[in-house]
């Protein structure tokens, strides 16, 4: 196990109350293991992240739990224990290639100079590394590309150019922020591609956070699916996507459109929108907007309940007996879930 | 059915980079060039391309916040690049546009209620003790609440300030809105929500959309007939199901290809395109493809393809198909 | 009542929200910030005051009272240099007048000026700034040049060129002032027009048909406004500093009349003798600055949303 989470919860502490982003998930990453958190805005993927990175900003705080690296908790580390392995055990790319590297240093710089606070190698065979691993994320004649300054590179080169960063000093742990959301669909697939790569290449492990059940699909061995803040749904990718259980699952599965349904109906949505953190419903966050809520639904939160090997927060699953039978659209929906996308 | 609304015939947009000393320009951007199509009534026409193709570019020029360069767009039969500005504005009422990101397209310090109101007023539309009533019936059509009027953008969720969006696009009941991505800046299930209003709406006052995407997963839904740009160039047009069960040209086939399968047990053989879009200042010689064409001919790099119909209503720009 | 907007919206419902929900308005949310900032309320309070005592005396000497301990403006030379006692707070100046009356007196100037001064440039600034912003190259680079150029020369000598060419007195003073802050508020709003020009809402605002002026007036400026306002708070400042440059200089109001720079600048050849016939009116001016300035910085906090969320 190379990384371990316990009973997280980070909080922000704003003028009308405390928002609780990330409520009490727990979950484990295994060396070369690909995991996928999805969720939409506001279901606490993102402070996930940034709560294992240490890179919280005020008024974010982690109210409570442990985060093991390598039995480690990172959250008791000093900044300088931290720092340390920040970089040189665990890396972090982010969605905005634009804004996540500086404008005015060349690339073959901040390669560098990442390379040589982490590693203890002279100047040349850092240059070296840097030509390497830029060559190794498909950067064509790297050695001249390597002068450029980002402006000078289009999205996908510098996406390409940030995971050569993140990748010089071969981390165990890759931390992908919507790594693919601010690119075009073909560049999306080299990225994908090239992430696939890496990890054969240096067996490290990827948390992968995204909203896109299409990049999940492709890339993730195991998925987590959240929604305001909790974990409502653990399982391996195949069996999420050909029976997902929670109510949330399937109908995002369904809202998305179809590339090979040919019916001209109309798409399946899930009704309302995400709840006011400030103001959540007292049950299942999901109640509201669900087509299964029961009346103990508003009034109980569900735990996540492990069965046969995954696990789900709903109160449709309390019993062994309906596992079997799921929700009724689960069955109906996988038809429909082949050759499916994700769009944005 | 087939009547035509607004036909486009060799439309290009050039934007001046840089100009010499005596004002002449030197290098151009050719965002949009030689675009020619046409646009039915009551139907969705997708256009499809990644950033930078041209595709936003083109929704522009229709609604007149773009001056085209060179080429023609007749509505309804009247060619409109020919009008001065004062002309040009009356047909707006007839061109809309939904705009892409909900969070800028709506003015900060106005009320939902203005907002809406504000194209009913300046081109005087109705007197104003009707125009009330009128706001309440477009939130109404696009599921917001009468209430909500007099509260401002910032009280919103995103998928809310779309319908706002679309609300002041039908304000002036036009026959053509240009759609401009405007699901890609939304939540997942939120994004089903808009898709299925702008359907509805489609159905119930017989409009025309050009509905600007660039994946070919959205457009699929919502369009009759889509087509696919590459760097300022249509590269396909073909309806919908010809379009998805028989793409022509290798940039079709790529996109269709790039689109993540939902279904990880079912992977497809994927055509990863090498290399990035090339620049539109300086676009290849020949086929402005054949840098990333898979099934490159030698005569691509030096004759540009023809865009011509393969199969009824079906229109490819390759040299593969003679 | 409801707090929860969703897309099937309960009609009954929602209409009995309609009177309980009221929209907060921009200016309340600046207001409620602004009162949290100790030194921004300092500066109002301050403001508030003097603004008080500048109507006061305004309104007193229209209705022909005197409300101040002495006349301002009547020299008694028998009475010259009295240091600051029970009777004359602040002494008396070279020529028997009671300064206190005077300061109190030249309050009413101080602040019109600055309006006024505020008023002209913040006009014509704003109007120059945001054409050449919305419209873009020629008429850009014409309007800015210009600007440019008067940016290039130091303001108070600028205002004293133009004094030089106006001739002296409190109106041309004025007119000095104003004119030479034009290019600062042109600057500004320039800049703010030209990032909120940008906005797919002023886009939109096109394509439903508006016309350029009406887009400038009713979808920019209500964007940038409050830039300007913080801009002209701090001008005033500025413009009052000015007034008092001009005065000292003996360019600005013209005897007998009570102008702080310009008592300063005729007692400045006793300031080992009588030191407090230029402290005092130092001291008001200092405090005027100072209040708009805190005043000023405090606005530009409270309306920056990143500093809001505090």
């Amino acid at each position: 196990m190379l990384l371990e989470v316990k009973n997280l919860s980070t909080e922000f502490k704003l003028k009308r109350g405390i928002v609780k982003a990330v409520d009490n998930i727990s979950f484990t990453i295994d060396k070369g293991e690909i995991l996928a958190i999805v969720g939409e805005s506001g279901s606490g993927k993102s402070v996930t992240s940034l709560s294992i990175m240490g890179l919280l900003q005020k008024p974010g705080r982690i109210a409570n739990g442990e985060i093991l690296f390598k039995s480690q908790d990172l959250n008791k580390m000093s900044k300088k224990e931290l720092k340390k392995i920040r970089g040189n055990n665990i890396s972090m790319i982010f969605q905005e290639p634009m804004t996540s590297l500086n404008p005015v240093w060349r690339i073959k710089d901040q390669i560098m100079e990442s390379i040589m606070t982490h590693m203890q190698i002279s100047k040349k065979e850092a240059l070296a590394r840097t030509i390497e691993m830029l060559d190794t994320v498909g950067i064509p004649s790297a050695a001249q590309r390597a002068n450029d300054f980002p402006h000078q590179m289009s999205g996908g080169m510098r996406q390409r150019v940030m995971t050569a960063m993140a990748l010089a000093c071969e981390p165990e742990l890759l931390i992908a922020d919507e790594p693919t959301t601010a690119l075009d669909v073909t560049i999306q697939a080299q990225i994908l591609e090239l992430l696939y790569r890496m990890r054969e290449k240096f067996n490290m492990a990827v948390l992968l956070i995204t909203h896109d059940l299409g990049v999940v699909s492709e890339a993730a061995d195991r998925v987590i699916v959240m929604y305001c803040g909790k974990i409502v749904e653990e399982a391996d990718v195949r069996s999420l996507f050909e029976r997902p259980l929670h109510p949330y699952t399937v109908g995002l599965l369904q809202s998305i459109p179809q590339i090979d349904d040919d019916s001209d109906e109309r798409l399946y949505m899930i009704k309302g929108m995400v709840p006011n953190p400030l103001n959540m419903p007292s049950g299942c966050a999901f109640s509201d907007r669900c087509d299964h809520s029961m009346e103990r639904c508003t009034k109980e939160i569900p735990e996540l309940k492990e069965m046969s090997g995954r696990k789900v927060r709903c109160f449709l699953y309390e019993s062994e007996s309906i596992t079997c039978g799921g929700i009724g659209a689960t069955s109906a929906s996988v038809g429909a879930m082949e050759g499916g996308l994700a769009i944005k | 059915m087939n009547e035509v609304l607004m036909d486009i015939q060799n439309l290009s947009k050039h934007f001046i980079i840089d100009t010499n000393f005596f004002g002449k320009p030197v290098t151009a951007l050719k965002a949009v060039d030689g675009v020619s199509f046409t646009i039915n009534k009551t139907e969705a026409f997708g256009l499809v391309g990644e950033s930078g193709c041209g595709k936003t570019t083109l929704g522009k020029i229709l609604v007149n916040l773009y001056r085209p360069t060179n080429g023609k767009i007749l509505f309804e039969g009247k060619d409109l690049t020919v009008l001065n500005e004062e002309k040009r504005r009356s047909y707006c009422k007839d061109i809309q546009m939904i705009f892409q990101d909900p969070y800028a397209s709506l003015n900060p310090r106005m009320t939902i209620g203005d907002i809406i109101a504000e194209p009913i007023v300046i081109n005087n539309l109705l007197p104003k003790n009707q125009v009330e009533e009128r706001v309440i019936y477009l939130l109404n059509c696009v599921g917001l609440a009468r209430h909500q009027r007099n509260r401002y953008p910032h009280e919103f969720s995103g998928g809310q300030r779309q319908r706002v969006g679309i609300a002041r696009a039908l304000a002036v009941e036009p026959k053509l809105i240009v759609c401009d991505e405007p699901v890609s800046a939304l939540d997942v299930s939120i994004q089903a929500q808009v898709l299925n209003l702008l359907s509805d709406l489609k159905e119930e006052f017989g409009l025309t959309y050009l509905f600007i995407a660039h994946g070919l997963n959205v457009v699929k839904h919502i369009s009759d007939r889509v087509g696919v740009m590459y760097l300022g160039k249509l590269v396909e047009i073909a309806p919908k199901k010809e379009l998805y069960a028989n793409p022509m040209h290798p940039y079709t086939q790529a996109l269709l290809s790039a689109i993540p399968v939902i279904n990880p047990a079912n992977k497809k053989e994927r055509i990863i395109l090498q290399g990035d879009v090339p620049s539109p200042i300086n676009p290849p010689a020949g086929c402005r493809f054949c840098s990333r064409c898979f099934k490159e001919l030698d005569e691509c790099k030096h004759n540009e393809p023809v865009f011509k119909e393969v199969s009824p209503g079906h229109f490819v720009a390759c040299h593969l198909y003679k | 009542m409801k707090t929860k907007d969703s897309s099937v919206p309960n009609e009954n419902l929602l209409q009995a929200a309609e009177y309980v929900e009221k929209p907060e308005s921009q200016l309340k949310v600046m207001w409620e910030t602004l009162r949290q900032n100790k030194a921004a309320v300092v500066g109002l309070i301050i403001i508030a005051f003097l603004v008080l005592i500048a109507l006061t005396v305004w309104l007193s000497e229209l209705m022909g009272k005197q409300i101040l301990p002495y006349d301002p403006n009547y020299s008694d030379m028998g009475k010259a240099f009295i240091h600051p006692n029970s009777t004359h707070w602040f002494g008396t100046d070279q020529l028997g007048r009671d300064i206190f009356s005077r300061i109190l007196d030249g309050t009413k100037i101080s602040l019109f000026v600055g309006v006024a001064a505020v008023a002209i440039s913040l006009t014509v600034g704003v109007i120059l700034g945001a054409i050449a912003g919305y419209r873009g190259g020629k008429t850009d680079t014409v309007i800015m040049r210009v600007m440019d150029m008067m940016l290039a020369i130091p303001s108070i000598l600028l205002a004293i060129a133009f004094m030089a060419a106006l001739g002296k007195g409190l109106d041309k003073a004025i007119i000095a002032i104003g004119l030479v802050s034009i290019p600062e508020y042109a600057r500004i709003v320039r800049g703010s027009i030209l990032s909120v020009k940008e906005n797919d809402f002023v886009q939109a605002a096109k394509v439903i048909g508006n016309k350029s002026s009406r887009i400038i007036y009713k979808h920019i400026l209500p964007n940038v406004i409050s830039v300007i306002v913080v801009r002209a708070t701090l001008g005033i400042s500025s413009a009052v500093l000015d007034t008092a440059a001009l005065g000292f200089l003996g360019l600005g109001v013209q005897p007998p009349f009570a102008e702080w720079g310009d008592m300063l600048g005729r007692a400045r050849g006793f300031i080992f003798t009588a030191p407090y016939t230029l402290i005092f009116p130092g001291i008001a001016i200092t405090i005027t600055v100072l209040a708009f300035n805190l005043l000023g910085d405090g606005l530009r906090d409270a309306i920056d949303p990143k500093s809001r969320i505090k």
